[in-house]
């Protein structure tokens, strides 16, 4: 099983990359493009076969080490 | 004698200026290994080095707060011990929840590199108690994730118990937008004022030769 776990600045959080991204798109004459948010995505193999397990493992890790929850909101996918 | 312990993580890079400079305010400074479980006996000061540690992976600071020497930081700290963190080593700081906020990318994206003017907003504590209030003080910085952020609620703390250590500011003293933090913040130290974080590198301003001598007076408060 795999887990995906996606990190983005929370909203309200003005995200800088997201905003330059933005500019460069408008540069390039990219028209209808509203926002932009720039985040990172972490994969990870388990070895569990337990869905549940799996989900509370990584909620743990998302909440401890992965995401900085002060400006980090963060989802999981499992596949 | 004050006895330092100076803290170096794999990418620290500022560990051995800061020994100098406090081996230079007459301190017993020995450098600790992050793998060290334990600080040295009659440690009376740790500072947190600046640098990269672990090349900045995941976020500055984020995989440091988990090396072993931190436990020992942490309950060091819990029990009064002061402890100073530069540049990455506040990254570090909040991180660990010793310090409330945290460190985001640069506004502008860059890394900036520069003497950068500061302004002293609260000397209510050992850290910054040889300088005025309100004095301009000229230290370098060298960050890119130096745009310190805290929700409306946490920064009214801050204001309240007088944790905002230094702004950055102009020559005339007036906040200055340099990496997008809040309200132009380059410094803060916990409600219990024993654990600070800053920016700017105040060892790196001890000499003439060097630019500044400004970071003497402030280290020197931590140490007297």
């Amino acid at each position: 099983m795999k887990a995906i776990v996606n990190i983005f600045l929370k909203e309200g959080v003005l995200d800088p990359q997201g905003k330059a991204i933005h500019h460069a798109l408008d540069a390039m004459n990219f028209e209808g493009v509203e926002d932009v948010r720039m985040g990172k995505q972490i994969v990870l193999k388990l070895t569990s076969t337990s869905r549940d397990d799996a989900l509370q493992e990584v909620e743990k890790m998302a909440e401890d080490i992965l995401a900085n929850t002060v400006i980090e909101d963060y989802t999981i996918e499992l596949i | 004698m004050s006895s330092v312990a100076v803290i170096q993580f794999p990418g620290t890079n500022c560990d051995l200026d800061t020994k100098y400079a406090f081996e230079k305010l007459g301190c017993d400074t020995t450098v600790v290994w992050h793998k060290e479980t334990k600080l040295p006996e009659n440690t009376n000061l740790v500072v947190i080095a600046g640098g990269f540690s672990y090349g900045d992976y995941l976020r500055s600071g984020a995989i440091a707060q988990f090396s072993p020497i931190m436990k020992a930081i942490v309950a060091y700290a819990k029990d009064g011990g002061k402890v100073l963190g530069i540049c990455n080593g506040f990254q570090i700081l909040t991180e660990v929840g010793l310090l409330p906020g945290a460190l985001k990318r640069n506004i502008g994206l860059h890394f900036i590199s520069k003497y950068q003017t500061l302004k002293v907003v609260n000397n209510s504590n050992e850290f910054l108690q040889k300088c005025d209030k309100d004095e301009i003080l000229n230290i370098p910085i060298a960050h890119a994730d130096g745009n310190y952020y805290i929700d409306e609620e946490g920064y009214k703390k801050l204001e309240e118990n007088s944790q905002i250590l230094v702004r950055y500011c102009n020559e005339r003293g007036e906040r200055a937008v340099v990496n997008g933090s809040v309200t132009s913040i380059a410094g803060i130290c916990n409600i219990e004022k024993n654990v600070f974080g800053l920016m700017p590198h105040p060892e790196r301003a001890i000499e003439d030769i060097l630019g500044s001598i400004d970071g003497v007076k402030m280290l020197e408060g931590l140490v007297a």
